[in-house]
């Protein structure tokens, strides 16, 4: 370990620190770093291939011989297939093969059969045909009635639904009520959200070919090439390497895609019946119906403050619903962000007869923010505090602190007052706050390979997947910095599992993760050709640089990239590099924050959403172009949960009646706001490249941004997601 | 979408006419509506019926009698018709109004007025509901806070066009072509009840099919207003269309129909009234609470009762001088 001094922090509010980084490693980049590539703004690498249509994601995928699959799921939301007859489907025209998947149904749209028939017509009429005895039971979909201890169990037995309670190392109820008791200002209000469905524009699916020898090739629609690898190698009892995932572009996961999904086991089971290879896309309907989902939410928080505008107590009382599976608390933002002497948390998990949650864009962060910051609106008002200087008061982060600062002056929260109003007397305007928290610092593990060739060219292999996010991008930007290289010079392999290993794409940790195995390994063979071409230009390797295309020695003499290449004794240098422990560095998470301007229709209930103004922290930004990108998107998915999305779920039945992009409804083009971005640079110093992730953390503060503008525009709060004029129409006594 | 279908392009209403009498036969427009009942597994047609493919069959001209707009014109060409536009105002603004700028596109008039409802339970094919035939409506128990606030049952959906109550306000005739010639109506006439019809909200005799929509341009003065849950794509949550006659500060003529709270498109006579009888300043009140009299509301959808008010007051008010 080499003993290393960076200066870290922010623009105004520098330090220095030593940390400890491998030796092997290059030199921490930190606030003093001249960088000629990182931190420019740089189109997506595959911009031109995607908007023209020569980008090939999952669904394009084409094999000789290739069968379509299909999948026969419940109609009942609890039943129990007696029998699955396969023999009439078998003789169906074009079908070549037919597989039982599961016989107890524990929610609507859960597969219990599957077809690979030549065509898609051919696969669908053949699931028609399969014949079920079904017994249908009781089932539960409220989470409510659920809860009640007669209410039917959905995994069967003795267990009760509800799972869950107190929290370890929680205060007691006897000390939050003390606590409030001696409070200046209290709050208890009780906070719902629903269940919304990740609504992935590429569908998940899976394409699967068994090799000649044994092995098995699957492209599939993932965040996480090696966990659907090793899923699909537990599922057949193959050793991973026999087994090979490919991934090369994805249209949205959001959490949906981490880990190997049922549909790629189905598809690789059929593509061994019949022989051939199977391709098994989820419709639109099973998307909604079985492609994972946000739980639900009921958050109880009582609160207080003292006069001096401190919080005295944050107690949560919290249960919601994943379906037949799955977390359902949200518990992270009331636990962690603001300074509080009395703190308690209750919460259970309820199961139902709905289909499993799966990880959503930060998880439980975005329905337990709604909480939170809803509560510290409404405390701030009886303590008779600006909702931003109240917040300060209590949060200790240095980093959110100065970014209110900035996103207040733009977001214009002085004249918050005396908001103009376009509608006359039928219009309110209103402008609200919110903050947001996350990790995103990325993990140890991670491996790249840079390969540099006789002839100049470069190579980065890093087994990542690019879920759309610009990883690719990034990657090409950190290893042509190393190589005084344009981006475009580097050729990116990624999404392949015969590459270096790397993780899942999830927790916003993937740029964070990657980006520092990228540039030791991109360091470690610029110092392979340093050798090579040092004797050419009569220096020290050590006393050479990579710049401008060229590779210049200490007095000044240089020679271009591709001639020092050229001095490669072999075809090429490869050099490989593992991403090591963060080093203790400034800061482990991201801060930032959130302003929404919204105009209320007080005649209709309509919400507007004026404008976003979004101040977001992720250390080293690498590329602004595509950092504001994952802003935006955060801010827009964050709007139609607040406002609009909600699955919808027949309480007779437990069948879901929204599951289609008309009546699930999510933002389109005249929802969307002015969004105005801040991108707050951040010198972290915890990895030699200091890069955090930003996927989630947009999403985090919208929400309750959006509904704090809302209270500020009628005077009433809606403390139940969507925000739909239903709710502003009760809310305001029109009948 | 499984079932084996003939496609037929048919070159002339009277082709048409004929292709449509056969069993299963269903005509095709923009596709919009069709495609999607295929897509759930509640329509099969045996045939399908391409009217687009007749020869002006999508004309939209100016007659002695009015506007005379052809089945197949789409929405777009409709809302963009400049001339069209100056007499019948409210009519380009509830195609305009219509879903969003590709269905548009592709949307036909007669394809509009002859949609089908969106409610959630006629449109999932595990749902034997009276509308399909079957027993009862689950949404009465069920979810409903979209469906009708109007009509007496057994069925309870919204009518879902924007144009129909619009042509409704404005006396609009259809003109319908089957396998016996053909015939007109008062658009009004053409819808029906579930209470007289569960089945379907229009009356088409077998093989039948619009032809043609003709617009009288006596009411000079027309307005659609559509409140939409999510403005980008949205069904009217409720909808009003006014047509009338201006004298200074008052309407001396005045039709009031709403859209999206019944069954079909809902004439309210005592909006009108109170429309009449006051200056429009003065009518924005009283005719639109008024407007809502009579409704009898879901479990979940009393909702719609401020937002029908909200249309009718915002398209009266389109009428005062800015």
């Amino acid at each position: 370990m080499a003993k290393r001094t960076l200066r870290v922090g922010y623009p105004g509010n520098y330090r220095e620190i030593e940390v400890d980084s491998p030796d092997a490693e290059p030199a921490p980049w930190d606030a003093d770093s001249k960088l000629a590539v990182v931190g420019k703004r740089s189109p997506r690498l595959e911009g031109a291939d995607k908007v023209t249509g020569k980008a090939k994601y999952t669904a394009d995928v084409k094999l000789q011989g290739m069968l379509v699959a299909r999948v026969l799921r419940s109609p009942y939301a609890r039943a129990t297939a007696r029998s699955i007859g396969l023999a009439k489907a078998l003789k169906m025209p074009g079908v070549k093969a037919a597989i039982e998947v599961e016989k107890e149904a524990r929610y609507h749209g859960q597969a219990i059969a599957a077809v690979a028939a030549e065509t898609e017509a051919q696969a669908e009429d053949a699931v028609a045909a399969i014949e079920v005895d079904w017994a249908v039971g009781e089932h539960v979909v409220d989470v409510e009635a659920a809860r009640k201890p007669n209410a039917p169990r959905v995994h069967g037995g003795k267990n009760p639904n509800e799972r869950g309670g107190e929290a370890q190392n929680t205060a007691t109820e006897e000390a939050c009520v003390t606590a409030l008791k001696k409070s200046h200002a209290t709050v208890d209000i009780t906070f719902t959200t629903p269940v919304v469905t990740h609504s992935c524009l590429e569908s998940h699916g899976s394409v699967a070919r068994w090799e000649s020898d044994g092995s098995l090739t699957v492209w599939d629609s993932t965040q996480s090439i090696f966990g659907v690898r090793d899923g699909l190698a537990r599922g057949f009892q193959l050793p991973a390497e026999k087994v090979r995932v490919v991934k090369e572009h994805m249209g949205g996961g959001f959490g949906s895609k981490l880990g190997m999904g049922q549909h790629s086991m189905i598809a690789a089971r059929l593509a061994r019946e019949a022989k051939a290879p199977v391709k098994l896309m989820l419709t639109r309907k099973e998307e909604h119906l079985a492609g994972g989902n946000r739980p639900s939410s009921v958050q109880r928080v009582r609160a207080g403050a003292d006069k001096d505008g401190k919080l005295t107590c944050l107690w949560l009382q919290s249960h919601g619903t994943g379906g037949i599976n799955g977390g359902a608390n949200c518990a992270g933002p009331l636990m962690s962000l603001y300074n509080c002497p009395v703190r308690r948390l209750w919460h259970a998990d309820v199961i139902t007869n709905a289909s499993p949650a799966a990880a959503f864009r930060a998880p439980g962060h975005v329905q337990g923010m709604f909480a939170l910051e809803s509560t510290m609106d409404e405390l701030a008002g009886k303590l008779g505090l600006d909702p931003i200087e109240f917040r300060k008061r209590n949060d200790q982060n240095e980093m959110r602190q100065a970014e209110y600062g900035e996103g207040a002056k733009m977001a214009g929260w002085e004249a918050r007052a005396h908001l103009p109003n376009s509608g006359g007397r039928h219009k309110a305007r209103g402008l609200g706050v919110s903050a947001s928290i996350w990790g995103g610092g990325g993990a140890p593990g991670a491996q790249a390979r840079c390969v540099i060739s006789r002839d100049g060219a470069v190579e980065i292999q890093c087994g990542t997947q690019d879920i759309g996010t610009g990883t690719r991008t990034i990657i090409a930007m950190i290893a042509a910095e190393e190589l005084g290289l344009k981006p475009e010079q580097v050729l990116v392999k990624l999404g392949d599992t015969t590459l270096p290993f790397s993780h899942g794409s999830g927790g916003s940790m993937t740029a964070p993760s990657v980006t520092p195995a990228v540039r030791a390994a991109t360091a470690a063979a610029r110092g392979r050709v340093f050798e090579a071409c040092a004797k050419s230009l009569k220096a020290d390797a050590d006393n050479l640089t990579a710049k401008g295309g060229n590779v210049v020695a200490k007095g000044g003499a240089s020679i271009p990239w591709a001639e020092a290449c050229s001095k490669i004794a072999g075809a090429n240098v490869s050099e490989q590099a593992t991403r090591a422990q963060n080093f203790r560095g400034y800061k482990d998470g991201t801060a930032g924050c959130q302003f929404a301007e919204v105009e209320v229709d007080l005649e209709t209930g309509h919400v507007q959403v004026l404008r976003v103004v979004a101040v977001h922290d992720c250390g080293r930004v690498v590329n602004p172009l595509l950092a504001e990108s994952q802003i935006n998107g955060g801010i827009i998915q964050g709007l139609s949960y607040a406002l609009l999305e909600q699955r919808i779920l027949d309480d007779a039945t437990g069948r879901m009646m929204n599951a289609n992009f008309s009546d699930y409804r999510i933002a389109g083009p005249k929802e969307i706001p002015e969004i105005s971005v801040v991108l707050f640079d951040v010198s972290n110093g915890r990895t030699n490249t200091g890069v955090m992730g930003i996927g989630e953390p947009p999403i985090v503060p919208t929400p309750a941004a959006i509904a704090n503008a809302v209270a500020h525009a009628i005077g009433k709060r809606i403390t139940d997601l969507p925000i739909t004029p239903d709710k502003i129409l009760a809310a305001l006594g029109k009948k | 979408m499984t079932s084996p279908f003939t496609f037929w392009d048919a070159r002339t209403a009277e082709e048409a006419a004929a292709l449509l009498s056969k069993k299963g036969a269903m005509a095709l427009g923009g596709g919009v509506d069709l495609l999607g009942e295929m897509k759930e597994g509640i329509r099969a047609p045996e045939h399908i019926v391409n009217l687009r493919s007749i020869p002006g069959l999508d004309k939209i001209q100016k007659t002695d009698r009015g506007w005379r707009v052809g089945a197949t014109a789409l929405l777009t060409d409709i809302a963009d018709h400049a001339d069209l536009r100056k007499d019948l105002p409210g009519f380009a603004e509830s195609a305009e109004a219509v879903a969003t700028p590709q269905i548009r596109n592709q949307g036909t008039i007669g394809g509009n007025l002859a949609q089908r409802p969106r409610c959630w339970y006629y449109r999932a094919a595990e749902f034997a509901c009276v509308k399909k035939g079957g027993k009862g409506c689950p949404a009465e128990k069920g979810e409903n806070r979209y469906l009708a606030i109007f009509g007496d049952g057994p069925c309870h959906i919204v009518h879902p066009s924007d144009c129909a109550p619009m042509l409704v306000a404005l006396d609009a005739r259809l003109f319908l072509r089957g396998p016996d010639g053909a015939r007109d109506l008062p658009i009004a006439d053409f819808y029906e009840l579930p209470s007289k019809n569960a089945l379907c909200e229009f009356t088409l005799k077998p093989g039948e099919f619009i032809e043609a929509v003709e617009i009288p341009t006596a009411l000079p003065r027309s307005t659609y207003v559509k409140i939409r849950e999510k403005d980008s794509f949205d069904f009217a949550i409720a909808a009003c269309a006014i047509a009338g006659k201006i004298d200074g500060d008052h309407f001396t003529d005045a039709r009031v129909v709403l859209g999206g709270v019944a069954p079909v498109p809902w004439r309210s006579v005592t909006a009108e009234a109170n429309l009449r009888k006051n200056t429009i300043a003065d009518a924005v009140e009283p005719a639109s609470n008024s407007a809502t009299d009579g409704a009898r509301p879901m479990s979940q959808n009393a909702w719609k009762i401020p937002m029908t008010k909200a249309a009718v007051a915002r398209a009266i008010r389109s009428f005062l001088p800015r």
